[in-house]
């Protein structure tokens, strides 16, 4: 165990304002110069369960969650319901503390809500606080909230308390409380956090164990993010001024802060009856002249699959964002997975074609996300954006002129009125919106209500002014160009010089990965070659058009190499063998499918199995799949 | 000068300028109703000096569907059932332009059943005509929607067990603030209609009857309708959403038996559009979003201007 991290758990009930308290903590914690990133684990209920939040804190930059962690506030679950013995979900009271000891380190810090929890009712719990040298707080942390206002103010208690037991400065953490709220409420929030932290400091002896707050120091101000958040301002920057939706875990995020933030910038939100709808509206913003996006998780992009290609079809600009959570149909709602790959991928009747990205952390959402609505809005054609439900909940901090960049309303491949009048029209003087030439396969486009450019789009196959058609000429040549589109989008993709490989250039043996499982997989990387390997990582974001050379440059370079994805089916490594048409000798898979992102920890396992080719099965929550003829 | 010149220009309009110079010829029948919508359309487009090219007209797919290749305007032929969300979402964000959506019984009671309800209970500011054959035409003949109990088709091979939707009745329930109906053998009556539909401030829903010689033989849509306007069997304020209900269920009841009714039955004044309300609500601008694009004028705040919250 180290002591240059903090890894701070806090659990409870769903419903508790674990997740506040941990977004108000992470960034104390920032801003005391820390590098932080925060790791949810919540159930799909609203109140009540156990739930927690992760809080990773160091002076090195932090881009996973960790293996275990070293500190441990555990309020209890007060909706907790059904105490009975052998009751569905069972014994949940005390489920904070029960549920989470497996995974505290050797000589970490429990601190429990005497007031909820009572360690009688915990298995063993003397023996393996022995065992395993950790330093337990009992605190009635209830009590204490309620003796100066309100029994809900129990997690300010509990940050006192751990204050109190870390050595961190109230400063920062006060000063967050009263950005927050103010009045009597202020003050009673006040009161809780200095009594719990005299009282620890008072009762209790904090010098007992070794955990503690790392101190860090930031060259410039910080601002904590999620991947939505990146998502969201990426879209806001890149003029888009529509939003519509229907709500679905995980894609609920973007879609509630791109909702909020819309009157403000005079754009409009729309929450709709359905997926169908969502995304339609979307194409019908899109083809009368504003900035449109829309989203959905698995079951609602289900829905999405129509207007999806009727975007295509009409060569109507948009932005589609996916945001994976474990499946089938439903499966888990509030668990990440990174199955919906060939979902998005695929899905959509005839030969359809789409832009699909898959950021790695906040800031390449923000990026890709500008990118995503550039390139919709330049080549007229649909633009995915996936990633997942964990990339979507987790915090971290980006330097905050980060985002200071400039807003890009421009319509891409749009013309001006006065440049319909100069642009191609037939000899009945009608606008050829959809031209076989363009060498690049985009034909300008016009808005409705402009002079001189009516057209209809249709989402049958037509002639270059828009009738409908099945003239087999037509439809070669209208296939090619829009065909060609993607060969035009990977040339411009290519120019942008991007860092993906990690780790020792001449290492041997590679990790692959892509999205949310990427700063996991790098961290692994870091440990794997302070244990004496020699390994290097590619991060893949582009799904498609796919960057077929930089893959075959970095598997060339390596003897072997394993790919890691949270999915059972592999269908990541399938996308690579498909899209390159080969290495599937040299393709192994790691897999993770229990609803848990991965640790760096089984990461390092598997790499050390394959690379020592060793016969060991990894750890039981994950799968190692061969290459193809092993 | 605009961005969008086409819109709002005081012009004589001839009605001919939303035929297209050029082919196709239409692929409807002889005999099909359909003919009569286009001519009514057209007509009433031309009556309120609309410039082609500030009108979108968005259909689904049918038979009906196929209207705007004959219409010569902005136009989009979207899908099966989604030609609604596609035209609210263009109004929303070019309130300028003149809205028009249009599909068959199928199209816009079956498949589209879902997004008439919502487009219409939210009150949007645009005209819908649904083409009401009773029957699927395009996929050959099946039963749809508004074919009567009883009726016998490849797929209903037994007659149909189902009892028919009632058109009016759902617009009106699910919150059109203007409901009518009329029919192509009445091009006169129809071009009015579609002139109060597209003048009204609100989703007007017009359920337009449509025959189908080539799959219908029987439909009632042949049959001389009865005006209840100009009638003077039927008396009922139209504004009076409980009158205009017993009225619509009578016309209802009635078609099945062989009587056709047409005419407004509920005509809702003063009632804020959505756009209306939206911007009441300060969740809309006031000028057309589109605009804004072709405005170097326009401020375009950033995200930057928002990040303080995350410090
Ligand atoms: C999703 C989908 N399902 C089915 C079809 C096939 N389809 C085309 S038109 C139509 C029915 C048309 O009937 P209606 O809407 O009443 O219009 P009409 O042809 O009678 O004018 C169907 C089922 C389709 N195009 N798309
Ligand atoms: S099938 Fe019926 S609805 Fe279709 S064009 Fe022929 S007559 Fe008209």
């Amino acid at each position: 165990m180290t002591n240059d991290e903090l890894i701070w758990r806090i659990a409870g009930g769903s419903g508790d304002g674990i997740d506040s308290t941990s977004q108000n903590f992470a960034k104390a914690l920032m801003r005391s110069g820390l590098n932080v990133f925060t790791h949810r684990h919540y159930p799909s209920r609203i109140r009540g369960g156990h739930t927690y939040v992760e809080i990773r804190a160091s002076e090195e930059n932090v881009r996973s969650r960790g293996d275990g962690y070293n500190f441990l506030l555990s309020l209890g679950d007060s909706f907790a319901r059904n105490p009975k013995e052998g009751a569905y979900y069972g014994e949940e009271e005390v489920k904070p503390l029960s549920e989470n000891l497996d995974e505290l380190r050797e000589g970490g810090v429990i601190v429990y809500d005497s007031g909820l929890l009572d360690t009688d009712d915990i298995e063993n719990f003397d023996e393996r606080v022995e065992e395993n040298d950790w330093h337990v707080y009992d605190l009635d942390l209830r009590g204490l909230a309620k003796e100066h206002g309100r029994e809900i103010m129990r997690n300010t208690a509990g940050v006192g308390a751990t204050a109190a037991i870390i050595g961190f400065d109230l400063d920062y953490i006060e000063e967050l409380m009263a950005d927050a709220m103010g009045g009597d409420i202020l003050d009673a929030n006040l009161d809780v956090l200095r009594d719990a932290y005299e009282t620890v400091q008072e009762e209790y002896d904090v010098d007992a164990h070794d955990v503690s707050v790392p101190e860090g120091e930031h060259e410039e101000e910080q601002v904590l993010v999620s991947g939505s958040h990146g998502i969201a301002y990426g879209a806001l920057d890149e003029g888009c001024r529509f939003i519509s939706g229907y709500p679905m875990t995980p894609w609920t995020d973007v879609f509630t802060i791109l909702t909020q933030l819309m009157p403000d910038v005079g754009g409009i939100s729309e929450q709709v009856e359905d997926e169908i709808a969502a995304a339609a509206l979307a194409v019908g913003a899109s083809h009368a002249g504003v900035k449109a996006m829309s989203g959905s998780s698995g079951g609602g992009f289900a829905l999405m699959s129509e207007p999806l290609g009727l975007a295509e079809m009409t060569e109507t600009p948009l932005v589609l964002v996916e945001s994976m959570r474990a499946g089938p149909s439903t499966g888990m709602p509030t668990k990440p997975e990174q199955a919906d790959l060939e979902h998005v991928l695929y899905t959509s009747q005839g030969d359809s074609h789409r832009v699909v990205f898959a950021p790695s952390d906040p800031e390449e959402c923000y990026e890709q996300t500008r990118k995503a609505f550039q390139i919709a809005w330049e080549y007229q054609i649909p633009v995915m954006v996936i990633y997942d439900q964990k990339l979507s909940g987790e915090y971290r901090n980006v330097p905050a002129s980060f985002f200071d960049q400039e807003p890009n309303p421009s319509l891409g491949s749009t013309l001006t009125e006065d440049e319909i009048a100069e642009a191609a029209h037939d000899e009945f003087g009608k606008f050829e919106r959809f031209r076989h030439d363009p060498e690049n396969g985009v034909s300008p486009r016009s808005i409705p209500g402009q002079k001189g450019g009516h057209f209809l789009a249709t989402g049958n196959e037509h002639t270059p002014e828009g009738h409908i058609s099945e003239d087999p000429d037509n439809r070669v040549n209208q296939m090619n160009r829009r065909l060609r589109k993607m060969r035009s989008i990977r040339a411009d993709l290519d120019e942008d010089e991007r860092q993906d490989v990690y780790g020792d250039e001449s290492a041997d043996f590679g990790l692959v990965s892509w999205g949310s499982q990427t700063g996991t997989v790098e961290e692994a990387v870091d440990r794997l070659n302070e244990n004496g390997y020699s390994v290097k990582a590619l991060s893949i974001s582009e799904m498609a058009p796919f960057p077929e050379r930089k893959v075959r440059d970095f598997l060339d370079s390596v003897s072997e190499a394993l790919v890691v994805e949270m999915s059972t089916t592999a269908q990541f490594r399938g996308h690579i063998q498909k899209e390159t048409g080969s290495y599937g000798e040299m393709l192994s898979s790691l897999l993770k499918y229990n609803g848990n992102p991965f640790e760096p920890a089984e990461i390092v396992e598997a790499a050390e199995i394959e690379i020592d080719d060793r016969l060991d099965e990894p750890s039981s929550q994950t799968r190692l799949e061969p290459a193809a003829g092993d | 000068m605009s961005a969008f010149s086409a819109i709002g220009n005081d012009r004589e309009v001839d009605q001919n300028e939303f035929t297209p110079g050029i082919e196709p010829q239409p692929t409807w029948c002889p005999g099909c109703g359909d003919y009569g919508v286009l001519k009514a359309l057209k007509g009433a487009m031309a009556e309120l000096g609309k410039d082609p090219e500030e009108v979108l007209l968005c259909t689904g797919i049918g038979c009906s569907g196929k209207l705007n290749s004959y219409f010569d305007s902005y136009g989009f032929h979207t899908i099966h059932g989604r030609s609604l969300p596609v035209a609210r979402a263009a109004k929303l964000a070019n309130s300028d332009l003149e809205v028009v959506a249009a599909g068959g019984d199928g199209d816009g009671y079956g498949i589209g059943g879902n997004h008439f309800m919502h487009t219409a209970r939210e009150n949007h500011d645009m005209t819908y005509i649904v083409f009401n054959n009773e029957v699927f035409g395009l996929t050959k003949g099946q039963t749809s929607p508004t074919s009567p109990q009883g009726h016998k088709s490849k797929t209903q091979p037994e007659g149909n067990a189902k009892a028919p939707i009632r058109p009016l009745s759902l617009g009106l329930t699910s919150g059109a603030s203007y409901v009518a109906r009329t029919a192509a053998v009445n091009p006169n009556q129809a071009k009015e209609i579609l002139v109060e539909a597209m003048e009204h401030d609100g989703f007007s829903h017009v359920d337009f009857l449509t025959q189908c010689p080539t799959w219908n033989k029987d439909a009632k849509q042949y049959v001389p309708y009865v005006d209840i306007q100009d009638s003077d069997d039927y008396d009922f304020d139209v504004s009076d959403r409980r009158e205009a209900q017993e009225m619509m269920h009578e016309t209802e009841d009635a078609l099945y038996e062989g009587t056709v009714l047409t005419g407004r039955y509920y005509v809702e004044e003063g009632r804020r559009s959505y756009q209306q309300e939206k911007r009441h609500r300060g969740s809309m601008p006031e000028q057309p979003l589109a605009e804004r694009y072709f405005d170097d004028s326009a401020e375009w705040e950033r995200s930057f201007d928002y990040i303080d919250r995350h410090k």
